[in-house]
């Protein structure tokens, strides 16, 4: 399809400023959207147009200050018992009907489970398409959304002939900007209907886990990450056991999650989390980009692999080739060694 | 009016290439799916699973529908096998290169014509893993979203569904009225093999294939002219040069790999 069959001529003057959906629970922000609150400053300006965050929920209100610091020109704040916990229905009205009145350009969502059920039924109300996992954005010269991510082995740019333009991004890909707590951004009041009767979708009850510190690879600074090299579960033992001297979190492709050797939670790539460590290690792993787009921002990446071809060490800080089954227990000792 | 005290599902299946490398077509930026070995979408064959185990607890009936090319056939003829009662392709050189938005469109199209309980999803395909076709299409439909879920329950006689779904910090329990739309997870169930009896039986289940004009609508949100989103390029990843490569005897590597991790310290 060329380029001009993709852009239609339309006229999209009327939809204006790049929005960003703060979502927050507890009444506390998630990181994902002050992260997306970067990327979309650097759009806006581009633009010169406004950056908006929205915020949804139930005395809310100071949480405003935040989205400023961290680089929105605007909030637009709903507060509303109904909004108070996240339910897809109450949510899907009111970002549908505020986008409705002020016609954004773009419309960007944290890719967390929330964002990623939310996003598409907005779209499908809005009659606008929406583009997942985005892991940059730009904007070309006629003022559209460029929006990248990995397709297979590639990269993909994407655009959207409606507006607004939405696209989701997980957490951890964009770096929040530095907060700046003199900025202070117009707080816009809103009110959206919502009645009980909406919610179709109700809460019963959440049984909230704690986490295994293992599993908790989002935010440890140390990942040890294993793939299908290890050959086995039994063998993933090696790299709990590297994890315990390196004091790190233990992660893996989606291949050994697949095959049960590790649980859902600790899969890092296009289907799983995203990371960015100040060191993950990548044992047994070949490093296709549905795996590295998941941790392609960590600080130091260390790989260690027998197959001197493997993609992972072309991206490796410190790429090590040889059998793991020898590197990794020589690892473990030399480091328990020093640690001594 | 007197409910049905049984369930009519609808299970929404793909067939997704067999290997997570994909080929583009150059022309189009869609994906090239024939001559490619293909497989029932893993997510999609626990839907089915959990579609017949509803069915075998609650009465009623299992219909899979699938937007595909002919091939899409096996994939059809597997849920059969498994147990599921009826197919459904959507197939015309029209729906091709649909995105997300005109695939949701392009089922719901047909879907409105039917009547249903539960709709199951899976919680997103192997091959493009968005997940975004489930809550358009619980939109389009105007009916209620369930997704990430981890175990179903239905309350037929109040007509609801009570469902344990995965979210950030846990897990939700959650009701919804039918008919509701699901999008299951792994660990739900553990997919059936097809027994011989079933593969046997499956080719005496009815397979339906419907076209645009049969399925009418508004062609041009069918394919890639009802897509609004489409791929403009395609390139490869940006490479990060490696540092440093260590090989040779492993012990001799060990130690150098520790003197640079702790300088990077």
């Amino acid at each position: 399809m060329s380029e001009d069959t993709i852009k239609e001529i339309t006229d999209f003057s009327g939809y204006k400023g790049v929005w960003v959906f703060a979502e927050q629970r507890d009444e506390r922000l998630k990181n994902v959207g002050l992260e997306l609150l970067s990327v979309g400053r650097r759009l806006a300006d581009k633009l010169r147009e406004e950056l908006v965050a929205v915020l949804l929920g139930h005395k809310v209100e100071e949480l405003a200050d935040e989205l400023s610091a961290y680089g929105a020109d605007k909030v637009i704040l709903v507060e509303n018992e109904l909004l108070k916990r996240y339910t897809v229905d109450a949510y899907v009205k009111a970002l549908a009907e505020l986008s409705l009145k002020y016609k954004p350009s773009i419309l960007l969502i944290g890719g967390t489970l929330k964002g990623r059920e939310l996003a598409p039924r907005l779209a499908a109300r809005l009659g606008t398409g929406i583009t997942s996992d985005c892991t940059d954005f730009d904007i070309d010269e006629e003022g559209y959304l460029v929006q990248i991510k990995p397709f297979g082995k590639l990269m993909a740019e994407i655009l959207c002939r409606t507006r607004p333009q939405m696209a989701t991004a997980k957490p951890n890909i964009f770096k929040k900007l530095e907060q700046d707590r003199s900025r202070k951004a117009a707080v816009i009041r809103e009110e959206v209907k919502i009645s009980p009767e909406e919610i179709h979708t109700k809460v019963i009850k959440v049984i909230e886990v704690t986490n295994n510190p293992y599993e908790n690879i989002e935010n440890a600074e140390r990942i040890v990450a294993g793939g299908r090299g290890l050959g086995s579960k039994e063998n993933f033992k090696l790299i709990y056991e590297l994890a315990d001297v390196v004091g790190a979190a233990v992660a893996g492709t989606r291949s050994v999650v697949d095959r049960g050797w590790l649980s859902a939670n600790q899969q890092v790539g296009q289907s799983g989390k995203t990371v960015a460590p100040k060191l993950y290690i990548a044992v047994g792993i070949s490093g296709g980009a549905y795996h590295t787009v998941g941790m392609q921002n960590s600080e130091v990446i260390v790989a260690i692999n027998k197959d001197p071809n493997a993609p992972i060490l072309q991206m490796a800080t410190y790429g090590v080739v040889g059998d793991l089954f020898k590197i990794v227990p020589l690892l473990i000792e030399k480091l328990k060694r020093i640690q001594r | 009016m007197v409910p049905s005290k049984s369930l009519k599902i609808v299970v929404c299946i793909k067939q997704v290439p067999a290997v997570p490398d994909m080929k583009i077509d150059p022309a189009t930026h869609t994906l090239v799916r024939e001559g490619v070995p293909s497989i029932l979408n893993p997510w999609d064959k626990i839907g089915v699973e959990e579609g017949i185990r509803l069915r075998e607890k609650y009465g009623g009936e299992v219909t899979v529908i699938t937007m595909g090319p002919p091939q899409a056939k096996e994939a059809v003829l597997e849920c059969l096998a498994m147990g599921a009662d009826k197919g459904i392709i959507l197939s015309d050189s029209t729906f091709a290169g649909a995105d997300t938005i005109a695939t949701a469109y392009t089922l719901s199209m047909q879907i409105k014509k039917m009547i249903y309980d539960i709709i199951i999803c899976g919680r997103l395909a192997m091959d493009a893993e968005t997940g975004h076709v489930g809550p358009h299409l619980a939109e389009l439909l105007g009916i209620p979203q369930i997704c990430y879920v981890k175990r179903v329950d239905v309350d037929i006689d109040r007509e609801r569904v009570i469902a344990h779904r995965e979210v950030e910090e846990g897990v939700e329990i959650v009701e919804a009225p039918l008919p509701v739309l699901l999008t299951v997870m792994k660990g739900l169930n553990e997919p059936r093999l097809p027994t011989l009896k079933g593969v046997i039986g499956s080719r005496r289940k009815e397979i339906r294939v419907i076209n645009s004009s049969e399925l009418g609508g508004d062609m041009s949100k069918y394919g890639l002219k009802g897509s609004p989103t489409s791929m403009k390029k395609v390139f490869p990843p940006p490479l990060r040069k490696p540092k440093m490569i260590l090989q040779g005897d492993p012990k001799e590597v060990v130690e150098s790999l520790v003197q640079v991790l702790l300088r990077e310290k």
